[in-house]
């Protein structure tokens, strides 16, 4: 294609792109480096149903005046990136010299929310995607192996949790594991520990939500593998049956190879998706033992006082994070596309 | 014939639409209220909706989600919301921003009705109404402390010999309930037991944070010593899962929102067993302080700076007839009414007995929402026992220092 007509041709995703992609990333950029103006205070005396008391107020007007003349804030450069709610440096470098080992170093740095977060989601992200594919492919051989006439009917059921919203979906579970709930009531009953909690404890709650996460997403990776087994050339599985491979090994050296290029595709959507991990965290009120690095975003624009500056700036670090996690992914599918173009 | 059909017609409209316009005095305007879901907040709507007719519309959105919407409908111009009903704690981001708008002429004109206590004055100006108090205090099953030969405790300590006992007794395994979920609800139970043991938040005259001492540590111990004693999922529980913990028998001594109390008396929801044995009693005070470890507060409502001179006075006018006597009467369980026509009843004894008991107001000042929001998202690792005391109240200093430097605060 000559590159003018190529030009033209891409010219109008180009335009969507620059206008809801990369401007409103950009002003999340110039927001993140900025901070409020400094408020101006005075004391003045209140009174309501309780008495009276001299408290200290904004002083509006002159606030205001500040903010106006300079709309975006005060510059501070990358100041929020290294403050204690974001990279932390000097948090980490104190945490490092105090502790004595690396449990208690990790136990530190846990009690600051960037690092608590990205723990919570790296670990989220790498425990859920394989095992979503994983399980995927299994459940997509098996159905790949019914009779037809149940095909229509396991497919449907199989594909029930991804038609769930998610925040339904987790609410539901939420209830479920709930110490007077159906599932854990019947654990307390089968361990025999009445003080089972899946909430209270942290490893059990991250347990919880990883299922949860795998549990909700399974089916998306189901559904692309069942599409791709129905491509699977006869052929080549004849022939290997000829050749005497056992059902596993036709699965090992024919069925996996031809899924390979969607088994990529569904680790790339799975790992953007699971890097983004937010509302099982809502739905089952994990926050106490698992934040991820969307929900501090959603922390800080909700409530009372809405902290733009320390949102933006996470939300620049997870689309950092995001480009790092994909990089591999995307190299070796550029690679494989340079190969087939030599 | 016809003519006679025809102002037979008019007269019928004329009656029709007459009560609002009598009722209420407003010819015209549109009134909108952004509030809380609760149910007297629903019943202060429904009264300001009678007045809804000829050219007065009244809409409401009452949601538990009114804090995160209300700065930045009021900033809109015009506002999107003529009315915002707010407590003492959710005014602060709204005076912050300047977005109220000074009520006296109101009050002058439309106000005759209202006691002095009633209006919240912010630097000499008139900012809010309220109409109702607020406070969480102490919710007992006097047939469990009977069945353990205790009467009802005054101080927390009391709360967990009494708790000792229940669970001793065998009576129940998880005896104390608090609205102790992660985030804004475990703070309030921070707050509320850190001034009882006299504690205050900041350095006087600043917003610099001074939680970091003895009432920190007690408070934190305190916390501790009570959860052990709540189911183990009490870092999930909100007012609701409280409850209904309550209503099922579950429990024997919570700490609940006064405005919860109307619900738990009624006849819905729970056994007759368990609401004939439920006493509501003023918040114990903790630690030998003197008083009640609560806080008080207020709802009422204020009106958005972004709008009319004409819809104001509507929406003025709507929320008198909101919080009018006739509405006040027949709502008295619902609430702790600030009005002299409210007749106390058996739900708002422990709301009372606290206010008089000499509980502390929340404090109003621009800051104190940060502190909440950093109390918030630090506490539960010191429930869970991955932090000492003195490093989750280190922790939730830094914290708010780091929130406080962003907004301005602090430099």
């Amino acid at each position: 294609m000559p590159h003018r007509t190529f030009i033209w041709f891409i010219l109008p995703s180009l335009t969507a792109m620059i206008l809801f992609i990369a401007l409103p990333i950009g002003s999340v950029f110039v927001q993140s480096l900025h901070i409020e103006h400094p408020q101006v205070l005075r004391v003045v005396e209140s009174c309501g149903p309780f008495g009276c008391t001299q408290d200290t107020v904004v002083d509006v007007e002159a606030t205001r005046a500040l903010r106006e003349a300079q709309p975006l804030g005060r510059f501070n450069g990358f100041g929020s990136y290294l403050d204690r709610n974001h990279l932390a440096v000097n948090e980490i470098g104190a945490f490092w010299t105090r502790a004595d080992s690396w449990a208690e170093f990790t136990r530190l740095a846990m009690t600051l929310p960037f690092w608590r977060a990205l723990a919570f989601t790296l670990t989220f992200t790498f425990v859920v995607t394989p095992l979503v594919i994983g399980l995927g492919l299994a459940i997509a051989l098996a159905v790949n192996a019914l009779p037809r006439a149940f095909r229509g009917a396991t497919i449907f059921v199989s594909l029930l949790p991804m038609i769930v919203t998610p925040l339904i979906g987790s609410l539901i579970l939420f209830w479920m594991v709930d110490s007077r709930g159906v599932l854990g009531a019947t654990l307390q009953w089968l361990l025999d520990d009445p003080n089972l909690s899946l909430k209270a404890s942290p490893t059990l709650t991250w347990v919880m939500l990883i299922v949860y996460g795998v549990w909700s997403s399974a089916p998306f990776a189901f559904i692309v593998f069942y599409a791709g087994l129905q491509t699977v050339p006869d052929e080549t599985l004849e022939a290997a049956m000829m050749d005497g491979a056992s059902r596993w090994e036709r699965v090992r050296y024919v069925v996996i190879p031809h899924l390979m290029p969607l088994a990529v595709f569904v680790t790339l959507m799975q790992l953007m998706d699971n890097f983004r991990v937010f509302e099982p965290i809502v739905g089952f009120q994990a926050q106490a033992n698992a934040t991820s690095l969307s929900y501090n975003i959603f922390n800080y624009l909700r409530g009372d006082a809405a902290q733009f500056g320390a949102a933006a700036t996470t939300s620049m670090l997870t689309i950092l994070g995001v480009a790092v996690l994909l990089a591999p992914v995307l190299v070796r599918t550029w690679r494989d596309f340079n190969r087939k173009r030599a | 014939m016809k003519h006679w059909k025809l102002t037979l017609c008019a007269s019928v409209l004329a009656l029709a639409a007459a009560p609002a316009v009598a009722d209420c005095g407003i010819a015209s305007g549109n009134v909108s209220i952004l509030g809380n879901d609760f149910p007297a907040l629903q019943a202060v709507v429904a009264g300001a909706q009678t007045c809804a007719g000829g050219g007065v519309t009244v809409t409401a959105n009452l949601t538990r989600d009114h804090r995160d919407l209300q700065v930045a409908a009021l900033t809109a111009n015009p506002a999107q919301y003529s009315v915002a009903v707010v407590a003492n704690g959710s005014i602060v981001p709204l005076i912050n921003a300047g977005l109220l708008r000074p009520l006296d002429d109101l009050v002058e004109k439309h106000g005759a009705d209202l006691q002095p206590s009633q209006l919240v004055r912010i630097g000499g100006q008139v900012m809010a109404v309220a109409f109702m108090a607020n406070a969480q205090h102490l919710f007992y099953r006097a047939d469990l402390l009977e069945a353990v030969g205790l009467s009802t405790p005054t101080t927390h300590e009391e709360v967990l010999a009494a708790a000792a006992a229940i669970r001793d007794a065998g009576l129940m395994e998880h005896p104390v309930v608090l609205v102790s979920g992660a985030g804004w609800n475990l703070a309030q139970e921070f707050v509320n037991l850190y001034l009882g043991y006299g504690g205050s938040f900041f350095e006087a005259g600043s917003a610099a944070p001074a939680i970091n001492n003895e009432a920190g540590i007690a408070t934190l111990e305190m916390l501790k010593a009570l959860t052990e004693f709540s189911n183990p999922d009490f870092l999930t529980f909100d007012s609701n899962s409280a409850q209904a913990l309550w209503e099922s028998g579950n429990a024997a001594l919570a700490m609940m929102w006064g405005s919860r109390g109307g619900a738990i008396l009624d006849d819905e929801g729970s056994t007759p067993e368990v609401v004939q044995a439920t006493v509501l009693a003023g918040a114990p005070t903790v630690g030998g302080g003197g008083r009640p470890a609560t806080t008080l507060w207020w709802d009422g409502f204020t009106i958005a700076a972004n709008t009319s001179d004409a819809d104001a006075e509507a929406s003025f006018v709507a929320m008198m007839r909101g919080i009018s006597p006739e509405v006040v009467a027949a709502n008295a369980a619902a609430a702790v009414w600030l009005s002299p026509a409210y007749e106390p009843t058996p739900a708002s004894a422990g709301v009372i007995a606290s206010a008089q008991g000499g509980a502390a107001p929340y404090p109003m000042l621009p800051y104190m929402g940060l502190m909440h929001t950093a109390l918030g998202d630090n506490l539960a690792a010191f429930l869970q026992g991955t932090a000492s005391a003195a490093e989750t109240l280190e922790t939730i200093e830094a914290a708010y220092i780091t929130a406080a430097r962003a907004q301005g605060f602090l430099n």
